[in-house]
């Protein structure tokens, strides 16, 4: 049995910079993550706080215009930054694979489906071509294309979404990755599309025990398959912790509003409106002057405390422990935040 | 893939009868054969008789559907001003023509395919404005100028090349180069705009994201798609060399098709002229019919629409 902490993916202090004519953009701004072999972590936000990004950044894939710059990327304990662009290659779609959002465009139109499921087991494995063969078949009946063998001859324009889908899931599968990455699998599916990819990407982490990070903006699909959680807000992690403590006692004033924007059937009066979260998420230009989060309070906030009025650079940020749990932590951007949060934090340190 | 070819197949076919009847309708409005070959000082009764002998005093359909029909079983009769039969005459020119015009299009695709695929992954970097350069001289300079230009510098001053005829492969070169330059600046342009479209795309983001090597993903995964309209307009490069080669087979000599249609023309040699407008004709349906196919083959959904 594999040890259930083996990290198999551990970021520190990753930043990334666009040079855009107006300054420098800081779209990812000093994040942490890490997943462990076997775990799902999620990583929530609106649109434009960074997720897609740190995607391509732990893969590398990032627009040759972005800067990536990382105390720690590890892969396996394998430092990332250190490697050149062919030994990336070749730990990319086999060590770390991915999955896109947009299953429609994200098959080569030209190609066929067993052309293109070949790929990565030719490019990185050691196999004849009918070995290779055979093992795409096994992994597209894995993940429901039954029979695949037809498939195999057919282009990605002849199947629907969902197939589409399940065939970049199976490719991503080939090498038997350790890590993961999902970037909004499921973000062009209609609902019940959705249901059916999520259930096949659970069962087939437990049966293969990969790490996946799980990039989403759907609390719903959180709720399913997270084991832990990351949220993110303005190119930060706000707030991360097992998936249970974010939902039953959310610190954060954003993770409080991204939880008042789930629908729930029946608990909606028919008085009470579906919850928003005033203003957008802040311009990542230049550095920030105020509180990211300043102007985004709601009303409730506003009630009972001052809004963050913070003018000045922020302040070194702060970390907190929610209730006394090791994992549940929450992080401010400065001093002002903190204290308006204050009341549902138990113990602080710095 | 096979419903697809036959209709292509069944519409080139309409598109040449059409062409065959505008063809010989329109050499016939523009003046009076009988005329032409009874010569200037002929009298009316001359031209009658050679109205009489060449069927011109018959219904123009008659005359159309007897040309179409010799002309089917591959006789095109005879020039009227050579007497000799207009196959034979072609048939020993075309060589000439369909060479030159072969090594024309793959020199144009040769410079314009990887010179556009450097220039799409660097937009805007020294080789793109380089690219940039080529093809707006291309597209500015006169054939015909250029032409002149490198048989002064290689024919005249280094005397590397000949500068006329077609006895050896040495002969073709700078004919190649003047008319395949010509093709250069549309299809160039036309790769970079494709790749530069296609390097963007999620599926190239795919391929890297596999692991691929970036030569794998840029020749196979990005090259295939975005040579798609290139190889469209080839084909209608390719027809339009062959039947514009007339200027640089004039000026280097070359005794092709092009010279011939110069000659014929002047000559109001109807026959050839019928002979070559129909021939070139084809060729741009086959061709186009041909370019369809491919593309097919190279982009699976066109099949479908």
């Amino acid at each position: 049995m594999i040890n259930k902490k083996e990290v198999v993916l551990e970021v520190k202090n990753l930043s990334i910079d666009i040079p855009v004519s107006q300054g420098i953009l800081h779209p990812v701004d000093n994040i942490n993550l890490h997943v462990e072999r076997g775990e799902i972590l999620c990583v929530v936000g609106e649109s434009g706080c960074g997720k897609s990004l740190t995607s391509l950044a732990i893969m590398g894939l990032l627009p040759k215009n972005a800067q990536r710059t990382a105390e720690t990327l590890e892969l396996n304990k394998e430092d990332l930054q250190e490697l050149t662009e062919r030994q990336l290659a070749d730990i990319r779609g086999n060590r770390m694979a991915m999955i896109f959002q947009e299953p429609m465009t994200s098959l080569n139109p030209s190609f066929t489906i067993e052309n293109q499921l070949l790929e990565p087991l030719l490019r990185h494995k050691e196999l004849s071509k009918d070995e290779a063969r055979n093992q795409v078949i096994e992994m597209l009946e894995l993940v429901g294309i039954k029979p695949a063998e037809p498939r195999l001859r057919q282009y990605p324009h002849q199947l629907s979404g969902g197939l589409r889908q399940r065939v970049m899931i199976a490719m991503s599968l080939l090498c038997n990755p350790d890590l993961i990455i999902a970037d909004e699998p499921t973000t062009a599916l209609d609902v019940t599309i959705q249901a059916q990819i999520l259930e096949l990407m659970m069962s087939l982490q437990e049966k293969f025990n990969t790490g996946i990070l799980f990039i989403t903006h759907d609390m719903g699909v959180v709720a399913n398959i997270a084991d832990r959680v990351a949220v993110m807000y303005a190119g930060q992690i706000v707030e991360e912790g097992p998936v249970s403590e974010i939902f039953d006692n959310p610190a954060h004033p954003y993770t409080r509003g991204l939880m008042g924007c789930i629908p729930v059937p029946g608990k909606l009066g028919q008085d009470n409106t579906l919850g928003t979260i005033p203003g957008m998420v802040p311009s990542v230009v230049n550095d920030f002057q105020s509180c990211r989060f300043g102007g985004r309070w709601d009303e409730n906030y506003k009630e009972n405390f001052e809004p963050c009025r913070l003018t000045e650079v922020p302040k070194k940020r702060r970390s907190f422990k929610v209730n006394l749990n090791e994992k549940h932590l929450v992080h401010f951007c400065c001093d002002e935040c903190l204290h308006l949060s204050e009341h549902t934090l138990v113990e602080g340190s710095s | 893939m096979l419903a697809y070819t036959l209709k292509r197949v069944v519409v080139a076919f309409l598109i040449l009868l059409v062409v065959s009847g505008l063809t010989f309708s329109l050499s016939h409005l523009s003046a009076d054969p009988a005329l032409t070959i009874a010569g200037e000082q002929a009298s009316d009764e001359d031209i009658e008789a050679v109205r009489k002998l060449y069927g011109f005093d018959r219904p123009v359909i008659e005359q159309y559907v007897n040309w179409l029909s010799r002309a089917l079983q591959g006789d095109f009769g005879k020039s009227y001003h050579y007497k000799a039969p207009v196959v034979e005459m072609i048939s020993g020119r075309i060589g000439t023509t369909m060479t030159l015009g072969f090594l024309a299009i793959v020199f144009a695709l040769v410079v314009s395919i990887p010179l556009g695929t450097l220039a799409a992954m660097r937009p805007n970097s020294l080789i793109d404005r380089f690219a940039l350069l080529i093809a707006v001289f291309g597209q500015a300079l006169p054939t015909f100028w250029f032409a002149l230009m490198m048989i002064i510098l290689f024919g005249v001053w280094f005397r590397w090349l000949p500068i006329s005829g077609n006895t050896s492969w040495a002969h073709f070169v700078m004919p190649t180069i003047a008319l395949g330059y010509y093709a250069t600046p549309a299809l160039m342009r036309l790769t970079r705009a494709g790749m530069i479209e296609v390097l963007s795309s999620d599926y190239i983001r795919t391929a890297k994201a596999k692991g691929l090597l970036p030569v794998s993903v840029l020749f196979k995964h990005a090259l295939r798609n975005a040579i798609i309209p290139v190889v469209a307009l080839a084909a209608v490069w390719f027809g339009f060399m062959l039947g514009g080669s007339i200027v640089i087979e004039t000026i280097f000599n070359l005794k092709g098709i092009g010279w011939l249609s110069y000659d014929a023309l002047l000559r109001s040699d109807l026959p050839v002229v019928q002979a070559i407008v129909l021939i070139f004709a084809s060729f741009y349906v086959i061709l186009t019919l041909l370019a369809d196919l491919l593309n097919a083959y190279l982009d699976p959904r066109i099949s479908v629409r």
